[in-house]
């Protein structure tokens, strides 16, 4: 069981500014996410895009920003449970909360800060008859175990990054690779797309395109494909294989929190903004793009600020008979749980003669 | 400048005749949004990036848009429910030269 302060749901950029602000309070977090990096949408969708509206950056790389906040929250050494998702949660007697992933790590915290941003990231699947009947039975959206694939025939369907990548690492394993894509052009890193030519012509590929897969073949597991190659004249073939995995990018869900008992609307969570952006549930908050009130606007910025007054409220929720006031950092400094410190230099008294 | 009338067909089929500005610097996807003819985080996922396809639509009037960008292309490759007239919302930029447009919402999901 993982045990901390304040269990954040997302380790998106208000996630991982929450540490922060708890770490002044002397609160520890722990931040669990389905992606398995920090940074949500920023390190996932748009790393190199530039954000142009983070007070004090006149232009900063969305991966920059998640880089900084990591550096910015060191010193409060925050847990990662990361490539899982928040599945369940229950309250428990001493009105703590356990949540547990989809991996069945467990967590315990007396407060839980859901940052959720759109949802965990679940994979797009395509439009195919019978395609749930094969997952895992030879249809899978995610290459967790490579060494899985060793000796086997391997069909990959997909034009971004993700299906050149996994083509190329999976040359070397598979005993049959096979590229399948609508278009004869693919998005992705230039060497990716080179690798993949050159791999073609070494005959290490197999690339169809333009094609689509339109069908499953199989009794039990997977046996074949139907692949419809070319356009309204083309023609149809089946392909032998063991494996299809269709690669055709991520799609945010809201997920089983949505079956927390949090009251949604619009497919956001409802928070009390008159005070400290808590749910319906008290002990449970919702900041950044996950939740909504009047006036919500799903900005990085206003995430920032929901993240400081949420942790000023879980602070009073665990400690509620001590007395507190807000402390400057430019006056009070940082002090990490590490040990490390970090002030404003003192200023020089000394008389001019 | 003046205010464009566009008609947009929501995922149930339904007809919307409204108003747009066009000195709002706004695209098509948030032009549905601003109406809210679909529920918030089934359209306009990425923000606008052209990076996801929440906002595809089919044009329904023979208007001449602008040519698609590399990125709307190979994004369009990638989704689903894809027809020769799909295109994605968020790089339709709301012009004079559009009043009168008619375009309908892809199944949620494409």
């Amino acid at each position: 069981m993982i045990k901390t302060d304040i269990l954040i749901i997302g380790a998106g950029p208000t996630g991982l500014f929450a540490v922060f602000e708890a770490g002044l309070l002397q609160l520890k977090c722990h931040l669990i996410d389905a992606l398995p990096q920090p940074g949500g949408q920023l390190a996932e969708i748009y790393p190199k895009k530039p954000i142009y509206d983070i007070p004090g950056f006149p232009e900063v790389l969305a991966g920059d920003l998640v880089d900084n906040l990591m550096a910015q929250i060191a010193p409060f050494q925050p847990g990662f449970t990361l490539g899982e998702r928040a599945d369940t949660i229950e309250p428990q007697e001493d009105g703590t909360f356990i949540v547990t992933t989809s991996e069945g790590t467990r967590h315990q915290a007396p407060v839980v800060a859901i940052a959720g941003g759109l949802g965990s990231f679940e994979p797009r699947k395509p439009e195919l008859d019978r395609l749930e009947d094969f997952e895992d039975r030879g249809v899978t959206y995610m290459i967790r175990e490579p060494e899985a694939y060793r000796g086997k025939r391997v069909v990959i369907a997909g034009g971004g990054d993700s299906a050149l990548d996994w083509s190329i690492y999976l040359a070397e394993v598979a005993r049959e690779v096979t590229l399948i894509h609508r278009r004869t052009e693919f998005r992705g890193a230039l060497d990716s797309v080179e690798k993949v030519q050159q791999l073609k012509n070494e005959g290490k590929i197999r690339l169809i395109t333009p094609a689509e897969v339109v069908g499953l073949e199989g009794a039990d597991r997977l046996e074949a494909i139907r692949v419809h190659r070319g356009g309204l004249d083309g023609e149809e073939l089946t392909l032998e294989t063991d494996a299809f995995i269709p690669l055709f990018g991520l799609s945010p869900k809201l997920g089983p929190i949505a079956k927390w008992g949090l009251e949604i609307e619009k497919n956001a969570i409802k928070v009390d903004n008159t005070l400290d952006y808590q749910t319906n549930i008290p002990g449970i908050y919702a900041i950044g793009d996950v939740n909504t009130y009047p006036g919500k606007l799903k900005l990085i910025l206003c995430g920032f600020h929901e993240a400081t007054l949420m942790c000023q409220s879980a602070y009073r929720r665990i400690y509620p008979d001590k007395r507190y006031v807000m402390k400057y950092t430019t006056v009070g400094g940082i002090h990490g749980f590490d040990g490390s410190k970090k002030e404003a230099p003192k200023a020089v008294v000394k008389s001019i003669d | 400048m003046s205010d464009i009338s566009v008609t947009i067909i929501d995922r149930h089929g339904h007809p919307h005749q409204v108003e747009a500005p066009t000195d709002m610097n706004m695209n098509l996807m948030e032009l549905v949004r601003a109406y809210e003819l679909a529920p918030e985080g089934t359209i306009g996922v990425c923000g606008g990036m052209a990076m996801c396809a929440s906002c595809q639509c089919y044009v329904l009037s023979p208007h001449a848009l602008p040519g698609k960008s590399d990125e709307e292309e190979a994004m369009l490759s990638e989704a689903f429910y894809v027809r020769d007239a799909s295109r994605l919302g968020c790089q339709i930029h709301l012009t004079q030269e559009l009043n009168g447009l008619e375009v309908e919402l892809a199944p949620e999901g494409s």
